[in-house]
């Protein structure tokens, strides 16, 4: 977003590299892609499988054999778990939008989803998760829906799964998800509340409130959804809406003002209320109530400000104040234990303990379990437990309790120990960074190089043996296993290649988690205290992670450290909150709110004299502040102040505007750091024509190596780089819903190539008859974007290469290779441009999910675009097959230049998947890592999975492969030595001969 | 003077006169696709300069018969007014000049501006003053024209800026690119008329007029390799499996084309 306007021009950068990359060009094309053999996967990659935050969980341990628990997540997965340790048996992500409200098991074999709002239940089999029978229920109206499936009656008898939502309920048989019978009762805002089948009976019970003031029960034939019974009563103060079925003919009500509770007992029609005043039961009550859904007999528990009371229900107008527990705290739901006995639990935060309780209703004073454990403080509070039970060997009931914590992170305890726990924070990444390791440093020798000698020597003839392909079966194996054991890949230093780095990633929940590259553990977590809900932020949320402040001068004494920026609240005026983490221990070192919000959040490339970099955001009214908030990062940033330029996108009102720095007159010392924006332009896009679609930029820290592209017979093309372009795709507002709402007349794809300094649109141009959703990177001077095609029903790639025409004229290679040429001249962007463009289309199977392109130390390599695919794996696309200039029939001259001819669909080469059999699960996004070897990319891709690999796009030219054995090339020296030796000798006797002859 | 002279002299002027035709034709198919629609107007500053060609490369081949524009402000419904507004560093934008437009209607239902012209008022006294002021603080000249021009509501304007040193030349070289999709103007490109030197350095114009050259554009068709286009099309028409007839000759192709 921050952009000097200054393209410097470095002559450094085409000089006699441009001869050597002429060679590398003409070698890298006879390598096209570049595949895994199948003993190599897992050495470079690792791939992390998650589920989410837990919704809701269901225990399955009734039967012997594998004990598991069905849970839903936030992130839209329903899947199933070992309970002895955690793994994942099954899982199936469903759609994006596709929410789970319940899950249950029905039959005792089926999982049963419900999801979209009420309208969808599927059937998943419980031990293996295909999919049984899916159903789509006719919802008219989305609202808050519930599963309730009937308790077996007799097992193998097709029992029925009732799903209510509304004023509608719809029962379909468990055994094929068919609609058995479906009851629309007709009454104007009906919400139904509970539905419930008193013990051994044919007859359901619905209860719930019509409008604000009055309450009905209707009892439903189970067999036909014929309305048996119907009673309704008013109750004049008015409901708010929540209840709680206490008995199986008593509800217990919130009334309207939140303050006081209903009783509401209904038997053969006769409904009566009874006002509770909370003031009796609890003497010091004030403020609002909130009913806590505790499914549990004679029961109730309320929660006021912060805590929570547990009454008993004697009777219609009798309750009984139990138990107070203050925050933070969690309850169960209730667990039956026999058929007259109910169990729940409670789980109470004592800072880094957790109190557990378990109790009965039989005594509600007293616990029937009583537990403590230590907690890594890095969890958070407890948000939601569930609890399952069992035998123990002494008969007597073991509880078993599944924790979601505050960083999503979900842990089942037993005995007072953690038995296994996930951090299932990692399904939900908002946005990740880089950190090199730290320095090795001399005197402690961290790598151990070999054991002895004996052993090196044993592993170099198995290496040779593998290589000779003379190796055994077991053999091989160990081979693989010496492979994946070499700890060189985990270690905790920093590495030649550069392939072991630390990444750092920002979960939803607020939580900061370092991985390392080599096998993805996690180096060191921490949940931001700054990103937890607290009085002064009710509502934070995590925005983005940046390298705050990474030292060169003193590598070996200071640690690198990033930058959190988050908000607190949804809107964009909420405060920012600032956290600054130390990227080696996860230490937070200062962490703060601002005063003002953050909209734009700007890396400028400077840093200050202690190398913090400085950042510049822009709050809501468009002030700049910049941090950090010292007077030497004030002084580098003057000198660059009239060279700072911004932009900002406002997708609801289709306007593009562009923004310098107001200069200051006077400096007020308390605003020492607030700077005013100026607009300098503004692109508006008719709202009836035209819809922004996507917006895509080059990545600020990308390298391009050469400016010139030497093309066919000697001449030269000048790319067009500039770190201010900026790709905008609009869509006719038609056009702008899904594939097949608009004709191919109607849909219209325009693409802009814009200048953010100058507001300059340099390239404009329409796709007709093509509609989103459009995808789009940029690097270099091309930009590549994907979008539907509705004319050819297909989806399809364009590029765009933008060249400067304005040197066209310098084009004597040999001054170029030379260095001869005057580049380093500083160019202005407000010069008027002078660019030529190519582009070409391709057809392209796949629908895309997100894009991304490799990025190398320097630049040379050439680049590979990554296309996350709609199968959640990721292609890896050579840049050559989407080059503008390829024809049917290349000239001689292209072809040794490495133009591919030209066809009219890009190919997918099996081999080039670099997930190779792998699934990233609902991928989100891919982020490019340069590695310190030019020819290697790292590339880490997450979703609700993560993926890690590197990737050459040209091959490993500038290194030897992994399994290059040096043993083999040492015993050919020897050999060759001894060869000359025994030559030698032998010439010099047969000369000897020759001489006595 | 031989006879194979005579005749390789009539065969010229044979070809000259089958080509021409050709030749013109095929300067207004390339003009329709793919010519850069720049044409530039010489105006404000020289005021003598005679009304430019339709800057819409559609309608240029189609009518280009001598248009006789009605004078700017006058009560044809067919001519559009909007005006420049500019602001040199004060807070406020103030008027600067009138762009003067003719709104074609097309039968299917759309309109496009045509034959952009532009008048520029000159600089006042105090102007003139905060002009140096800029130039002196090295700070932006700013400009905008209203988003509608047909019913400007006067809160979208399209803006865009310059650094104030690029303009000065002999006078006040300024050039406008406006970018329509027909008929709202979706981005200006203001700026020099030719390159901005930097460092930018302090200096004045010999004369305080502006010299403004303004061009419209319109967004440009994707290209796609012709062959797979014929194709695409052939295929829809479930003509694309037949095998090509081997290309004609030029000669051939007249000959048909004269013949039928």
């Amino acid at each position: 977003m921050s952009s000097s306007h200054l393209r410097p021009r470095t002559a450094m950068a085409i000089r006699a590299r441009l001869g050597f990359v002429i060679v590398l060009s003409l070698f890298f094309s006879a390598t096209l892609s570049t595949a895994l053999y199948e003993d190599q996967v897992g050495l470079a990659d690792w791939h992390h499988k998650y589920i989410g935050k837990v919704k809701h969980a269901v225990f399955h341990t009734q039967k012997t054999g594998r004990k598991r628990v069905v849970v839903s997540t936030e992130e839209n997965v329903v899947a199933s778990l070992d309970l002895r340790t955690g793994f994942i048996f099954w899982r199936n992500v469903l759609g994006k939008n596709d929410h789970i409200d319940q899950v249950d098991i029905a039959l005792g074999k089926y999982v049963v989803t419900l999801s979209s709002g009420g309208s969808i239940l599927r059937a998943w089999n419980l031990p293996d998760g295909q999919m049984i029978w899916e159903s789509t229920l006719p919802v008219s109206t989305p609202s808050k829906s519930s599963l309730y499936v009937l308790a077996n009656m007799n097992v193998g008898k097709d029992n029925l799964i009732l799903v209510f939502g509304g004023s509608s309920i719809h029962a379909l048989s468990s055994m094929d998800g068919q609609i058995v019978w479906r009851k629309e009762l007709s009454i104007d805002s009906l919400e139904i509340q509970q539905i419930f089948q008193p013990h051994d009976s044919d007859i359901i019970n619905v209860v719930g409130f019509v409008g604000s003031s009055e309450f009905v029960v209707y009892q439903i034939s189970y067999r036909t959804g014929e309305v048996m019974q119907q009673s309704k009563a008013s109750f004049e103060s008015g409901f708010c809406g929540e209840a709680s079925l206490v008995f199986d003919n008593l509800v217990v009500a919130l009334d309207a003002s939140k303050s006081s509770l209903v009783s509401i007992s209904f038997k053969n029609e006769v409904i009566n209320f009874h006002q509770i005043n909370l003031s009796d039961l609890v003497p010091d009550f004030s403020g609002k109530v909130t009913l806590l859904p505790l499914k549990f007999n004679g029961m109730l528990a309320i929660e006021i400000a912060s805590s929570i009371l547990l009454l008993r229900v004697k009777g219609a107008n009798e309750l009984e104040f139990v138990e107070k527990i203050s925050h933070p705290f969690a309850v169960s739901d209730a667990l039956p234990l026999s058929k007259v006995q109910q169990a729940f639990a409670i789980l109470q935060h004592d800072e880094s303990k957790i109190h557990f309780k378990v109790k009965s209703d039989n005594d509600l004073r007293n616990e029937i379990l009583k537990e403590t454990i230590q907690m890594d403080s890095q969890r958070g509070n407890i948000e939601k437990v569930f609890i399952n039970n069992y035998i123990r060997t002494d008969r007597t009931h073991g509880f078993r309790f599944l924790v979601v914590m505050e960083d999503h992170s979900l842990l089942l305890i037993q005995q007072g120990e953690i038995v296994w726990s996930r951090e299932d924070g990692l399904a939900s990444i908002v946005d990740s960074t880089t950190s090199e390791l730290p320095v090795e440093k001399e005197g402690v020798s961290v790598a151990e190089v070999e054991h002895n000698l004996f052993e090196w020597l044993k592993g170099h003839l198995l290496k040779l043996k593998g290589t000779l392909m003379l190796a055994s079966p077991d053999e091989v194996a160990a081979i693989q296993a010496i492979r994946l054991k070499s700890s060189e890949k985990n270690k905790m230093t920093r590495d030649h290649n550069g392939f072991r780095k630390l990444i750092i990633v920002l979960t939803r929940a607020g939580k900061v988690l370092a991985l390392h590259t080599g096998d993805g553990r996690v180096v060191w977590s921490v949940l931001l205290p700054a990103l937890r809900r607290s009085e002064t932020c009710g509502n934070p949320f995590a925005l983005r992670v940046y390298q705050w402040q990474v030292p060169h001068h003193h590598a070996m004494h200071e640690n690198p450290s990033v930058l959190v920026v988050g908000r607190c609240g949804h809107g964009f005026d909420a405060p920012g909150i600032f956290s600054i983490v130390d990227s080696y221990t996860g230490k937070v070192q200062n962490s703060f709110i601002l005063e003002h919000s953050v909209s734009h959040i700007m890396p400028l490339p400077l840093t200050d004299s202690t190398e913090q970099r400085l950042h510049l955001i822009i709050d809501a009214k468009l002030q700049a502040h910049l941090y950090p908030k010292n007077s030497d990062s004030l002084k580098h940033f003057f000198n660059e102040m009239p060279n700072i330029y911004w932009y900002s996108v406002e997708v609801e009102k289709n306007k593009i505007k562009g923004y310098s720095l107001e200069s200051k007159a006077e400096l007020d010392t308390a605003e020492e750091y607030v700077f005013q924006a100026k607009e300098l332009w503004s692109i508006i896009f008719p709202s009836e024509s035209e819809k922004i679609a996507v917006t895509a930029t080059r990545k600020m820290n990308e390298i391009v190596h050469t400016q010139a592209k030497v093309v066919a017979d000697q001449d030269v093309m000048y790319k067009y780089i500039s770190k201010n372009i900026l790709f905008v795709a609009t869509v006719s507002p038609k056009a702008a819903g899904e594939i097949g709402s608009a004709t191919p007349e109607e849909a219209l794809l325009y693409a802009y190539l814009i200048d953010t300094v100058s507001g300059r649109i340099l390239h404009r141009v329409c796709h007709q008859g093509a509609q989103g959703p459009v995808h789009a990177v940029v690097s270099e001077n091309w930009v590549v974007y994907h979008y539907f095609n509705l004319r050819a029903h297909r989806y399809e790639m364009s590029v765009i290469e933008i060249y400067d025409q304005s040197r066209a004229d310098n084009k004597d290679v040999w001054k170029l290779v030379l260095g001869k040429h005057n580049l380093t001249a500083p160019v202005s962007l407000y010069s008027r441009p002078d660019v030529m463009v190519k582009s070409q289309s391709y057809f392209f199977t796949h629908s895309v999910k997100s894009m991304a392109v490799t990025a190398t130390a320097k630049g040379i390599t050439s680049k590979q675009l990554l296309v996350g695919t709609i199968g959640d794996q990721v292609l890896a696309l050579d840049k050559r097959f989407l080059d503008p200039r390829r024809s049917v029939n290349p000239t001689q001259s292209e072809k040794e230049e490495g133009i591919i001819p030209l066809t009219d669909s890009l190919p997918i080469v099996p081999q080039s998947y670099i997930t190779h059999s792998l699934q990233v699960e609902d991928l989100r996004s891919m982020v490019t890592i340069p590695a310190k070897l030019e020819s290697t990319t790292l590339v880490f891709s997450y979703g609700v999975d993560l993926f890690f690999t590197r990737i050459a796009p040209s091959r490993t030219y500038d290194s030897l492969t992994e399994d290059f054995s040096y043993a083999l090339l040492l015993i050919t020296i020897v050999v060759l030595v001894a060869a000359i030796f025994v030559t030698w000798a032998l010439s010099e006797k047969k000369e000897l001969k020759e001489k006595w002859r | 003077m031989s006879e194979g002279w005579c005749c390789g002299r009539s065969l010229a002027l044979f070809a000259l006169v089958i080509l021409l035709p050709i030749g013109i034709a095929r300067g207004f198919q390339s003009d329709e696709l793919l010519q850069d629609n720049e044409e530039f107007g010489l105006e404000g500053g020289l005021p003598a300069a005679g009304p430019e060609p339709p800057t819409n490369p559609v309608r240029s081949p189609i009518r280009r018969r001598p248009d006789l524009d009605p004078p700017s402000g006058s009560a044809d419904s067919k001519s559009v007014q909007f005006s420049l507004e500019h602001n040199l560093g004060a807070s406020e934008f103030s008027p600067a000049g009138t762009f003067t437009a003719r709104l074609k209607s097309w039968s299917h239902g759309g309109q496009t501006l045509t034959k952009l012209r532009f008048s520029r008022n000159a600089l006042t006294e105090e102007e003139k003053r905060a002009f140096e002021r800029l130039l002196k603080e090295d700070g932006h000249y700013t400009i905008r024209v209203p988003s509608n021009v047909l019913n400007p509501s006067g809160e979208d304007y399209v803006i865009s800026s310059v650094r104030a040193r690029c303009i000065p030349r002999e006078s006040l070289d300024e050039h406008f690119v406006i970018h329509t999709d027909g008929v709202n103007i979706i981005a200006v490109n203001y700026g020099s008329a030719g390159a901005c030197r930097y460092p930018r350095l302090l200096r004045y114009p010999a004369k305080w007029s502006f010299t403004s050259y303004t061009v419209l554009k319109n967004s440009e068709q994707a290209p796609r390799t012709p062959t797979f286009a014929e194709e695409l099309l052939a295929g829809e028409d479930g003509l694309g499996e037949g095998v090509k007839p081997p290309e004609k000759s030029f000669w051939a192709k007249y000959f048909l084309l004269a013949s039928s």
